[in-house]
């Protein structure tokens, strides 16, 4: 039986590209194999995803060097159609990638292209449908599905032909934790029972390495780790800290070895060195006393953005009315950092749109003390001119850039930045001149989804910006899926649902202790512990060691 | 703009229900009379069948929300007309002396034809906006793929990424907005600014598309549909025959030189007995097929079989 995907000494090198995108890469992965692809940006994930199914160099042209086979079939010799029983390959952006206006059709058409018809069809597009359970969504409209939805519609088509590989690029990474887990066990459920190949490129790997049998990390264009999940956490604690998982780096703090890869494998760890369950943090009871709340209630600066019984409705296009915020109310203040989480169609955009007057509500008031500076879901949506330096505005644009570390590309066309140049660019369109290149920031500063498809480095340097426009006295609101970055960066978290506020509190209070709506130190320390970053939970594993050794219980060997 | 787009809606309705070729015929009948003739009366007859096509079929809402855009559109062409037009012998009203252009005045017969090229324009926009929302795009791609597969799929993907695009347009208009102050250059006009903007990302989002495109095989270029061939159904054939009537009746009319109608120099329209009918006869070829389904059903109700 030959390897799913096997590339011999392959670099692959875009058209005008200056240097190559893979360099080198040899590795084999066998059937039914599930593996992770991790590695920061531009590291060259997707161009091996591109690589694997054919599209590079069929589709995007360049120069390949080396060979690519799946299960046996040199890419070089058969382009992405004719591989298509063979491999597939998901990308991120559901939307695009679907092409017709019903679902039915939509898995119809690679099974139609392949020259299928008549009973074999419809067997296939039912049975596709049950595997992926989206049986109730085929007669539907395309247009009427929401984002978790649509992926999976998107991995229906992608699987129809029935392909032994898939290929998966960053597919999680505009869904909300609920649709984001239903679609991993998804793959988990076609790689056990199906026996399907599964290449997982990732950025938020604390979701998928439970599921990993194997991890490829690469950094530039070539492979710097091949191994099992364990492997690559301990390889990463020594190689790449942002790639470890975060309860691995509590661990990691709090002196523990071996890493653990799950919340389970960190559980047990916890249970045999005998510190489990861990208690809440010193001085949590104290903080979350009713009496010190009232009194810090009384004392807290007043609001700066204030939103009232605020109702927005919309016409969905078919006739029907959509509410999307419900009778809500919300109150910023100065300096605050707020998280503002929940699933999608939760509220969470229109809310930020209300807040910065783009959108009117149907009922109640929002009020705002100044400006509500808005940076929207897509930063593309802020380039419009030919050169970066164009879009800022003259008399801060270099300043700005540089701020931005983006004063190297100031004549480059935006179009041609990274994912992670456009949000900071973008980020710049909005706040230069107002917090970025000179002056003070407005006084309220709304981020919606801002994390989208960036690396842990890229989140890092925006958690510490966004941190200092809270510093200048900004009340800075981020609308986000990514819950361990709502943990870093945020003081108080505010959970969506159906258009309306369901829990509003500090961060801890609110992570800790969920189950979508949680981190994963949360996950493994439990609501006691009130902890939600590695930084918190380590302290406390700590103590609680010390507290067990000293209590004369026996620490397990690790 | 996404608001001005209709796009399709299963209603159940007996035109829903008939082959997409059909209903597409059907649907676009009415703008054959409306772009062979000039007159006022069959103009509007034929403005009445697609009003009457969208009530049958359910999807009044998608035939209002098209008028937001056509009927602005109609009433520009509307107003244009009697400011460039110089014919016409009765002076309504007499304007200033333009540079390079003359006189210029406005005359009855000018107010007149531009009122026809609106009400053209009307007939048109919406036939076609009744047609995208009664008429499954999947269905269509399917039925052209074996004589124009390359245009079917064009079609296919504008009526997906035309809403899209037009979302877009919203979202770009917006973030415009949000920018710091003294942000752009100042010379480019919002419009165009996103103009350009909207083509660069929709070049964007068609690499993914065609990405996907190639992925499923679309380029293996097999052209039959995989769906079993579905037999004409007795709404198939009536629909079919109520929309060839329509295109004979407007080409007959006007091989015999019924509804003649001259705007230049002095108004004159034929206003006779043969009009009368030409006119009324569009509609009720409109209504009859719904007619006949409702009352099909209604018989095969009473047989105890499912329609």
């Amino acid at each position: 039986m030959p390897d799913a995907l096997r590339l011999d000494r392959v670099s692959y090198t875009y058209p005008s590209a200056q240097g190559p995108a893979l360099h080198d890469v040899s590795l084999a992965l066998g059937e039914g194999e599930m593996v992770v692809l991790a590695g920061g940006s531009g590291s060259g994930k997707s161009t091996l995803l591109r690589a694997a199914c054919g599209l590079a160099p069929h589709f995007f042209g360049g120069t390949l060097a080396g060979h690519v086979r799946v299960w046996g079939r040199d890419t070089r010799d058969e382009g992405p159609g004719q591989l298509a029983d063979a491999v597939t390959l998901v990308l991120q952006d559901p939307e695009a990638q679907t092409v017709m206006n019903g679902v039915r059709a939509e898995i119809e058409l690679p099974l139609e292209s392949r020259g299928m018809r008549g009973p074999a069809l419809a067997r296939t597009v039912e049975e596709t449908a049950l595997a992926l359970g989206i049986a109730d969504l085929l007669e539907r409209p395309v247009r009427t599905l929401s984002g978790g939805e649509l992926q999976r519609v998107a991995l229906a088509a992608a699987l129809a032909a029935r392909p032994g590989l898939l290929l998966l690029d960053e597919p999680t990474s505009q869904l909300d934790p609920v649709a984001a887990e239903e679609l991993l066990a998804q793959l988990r459920r076609l790689n056990e029972d199906h026996g399907t190949t599964v290449v997982l490129a990732e950025q938020r790997l604390e979701r998928c390495l439970a599921a990993a049998d194997r991890v490829i990390a690469l950094e530039h264009g070539r492979v710097a780790c091949d191994s099992t999940a364990a492997g690559f956490v301990r390889w990463a604690a020594s190689r790449c800290p942002e790639l470890v998982p975060p309860a691995a780096r509590m661990m990691s703090l709090a002196g523990l070895d071996p890493l653990p890869v799950t919340v389970k494998q960190a559980r047990s760890l916890l249970r045999r060195a005998g510190v489990a369950p861990i208690g809440a943090a010193p001085g949590e009871e104290e903080r979350g006393s009713p009496w010190r709340r009232r009194l810090k209630r009384r004392k807290a600066p007043t609001a700066v953005l204030a939103l009232r019984n605020v109702w927005v409705e919309w016409d969905d296009g078919s006739g029907g009315t959509v509410t999307a915020l419900r009778g809500l109310d919300l109150e910023l203040r100065r300096g605050e950092t707020v998280a503002l989480l929940g699933r999608n169609g939760a509220g969470k955009s229109t809310l930020l749109r209300v807040a910065a007057g783009i959108v009117q509500p149907a009922r109640g008031a929002a009020r705002a003390e100044g400006d509500v500076a808005l940076l929207v879901q897509t930063p593309s949506d802020y380039l419009l001119h030919e050169r970066v330096v164009e879009e800022l505005a003259p008399d801060v644009a270099v300043a700005a850039l540089g701020e931005l570390g983006l004063a190297h590309l100031a004549e480059a066309d935006p179009r041609d930045l990274s994912g992670g140049e456009r949000q900071r660019l973008a980020l710049g369109v909005v706040l230069a001149g107002r917090g970025i290149g000179a002056g003070a920031p407005p006084p309220v500063v709304a981020l919606d989804e801002p994390t989208r498809g960036m690396d842990q480095q890229r989140k890092r340097e925006l958690a510490e910006r966004i941190q200092a426009l809270a510093d200048q006295d900004a009340a800075v609101i981020v609308a986000t899926h990514d819950v361990e970055f709502a943990a870093r960066v945020a003081r108080r978290c505010v959970l969506l649902g159906g258009g309306r506020v369901v829990a509003d509190g500090s961060t801890t209070e609110v992570l800790a202790g969920g189950r979508y709506f949680t981190t994963e130190v949360a996950r493994v320390l439990g609501p006691g512990a009130a902890a939600v970053l590695p930084e918190q939970g380590a302290p406390l594993v700590r103590a609680a060691l010390a507290s067990a050794v000293a209590t004369g219980r026996e620490v397990a060997a690790l | 703009m996404s608001s001005f787009v209709p796009v399709f809606r299963p209603t159940g309705s007996a035109l829903h229900a008939v082959r997409p070729g059909v209903a597409a015929a059907f649907a676009l009948a009415p703008c054959v009379a409306a772009l062979t003739f000039d007159h006022p009366g069959v103009l509007a007859a034929a403005l009445a069948c697609v009003v009457v096509t969208a009530a049958a079929a359910r999807v009044g809402r998608e035939l209002r929300r098209a008028a937001r855009l056509a009927v602005p559109l109609a009433l520009l062409v509307a107003a244009i007309n009697p400011l460039v037009s110089r014919e016409g012998l009765t002076l309504l009203a007499r304007g200033p002396e333009v540079p390079l252009y003359g006189q210029l005045d406005l005359t009855l017969e000018a107010v007149v034809y531009g009122a026809v090229a609106a009400l053209r324009v009307l007939v048109v926009v919406l036939a076609f906006a009744v047609c995208s929302a009664a008429v499954d795009p999947d269905d269509m791609l399917r039925g052209l793929r074996r004589v124009a597969p390359r245009s079917a799929l064009t079609a296919s993907l504008a009526t997906r990424m035309v809403p899209l695009l037009a979302r877009d347009a919203e979202r770009l208009s917006e973030a415009y907005g949000l920018r710091a102050a003294g942000v752009g250059d100042g010379r480019l006009r919002k419009g165009a600014v996103v103009a350009r903007a909207l083509a660069a990302g929709g070049l964007e989002r068609a690499m993914d598309t065609a990405a996907a495109l190639e992925l499923r095989g679309y380029a293996l270029g097999t052209r039959r549909s995989g769906r079993a061939p579905r037999p004409w159904s007795a709404d198939d054939v009536v629909f079919a025959i109520a929309a060839t009537a329509m295109v004979a009746v407007a080409v007959g009319a006007a091989i015999a030189g019924i509804a003649a109608f001259d705007p230049y120099p002095m108004l004159r329209a034929d206003r006779g007995p043969s009009e009368a009918a030409f006119a009324l006869l569009l509609p009720a070829l409109t209504v009859a097929p719904f007619a006949l389904a409702v009352r099909r059903r209604g018989t095969l109700r009473h047989h105890g079989c499912h329609a």
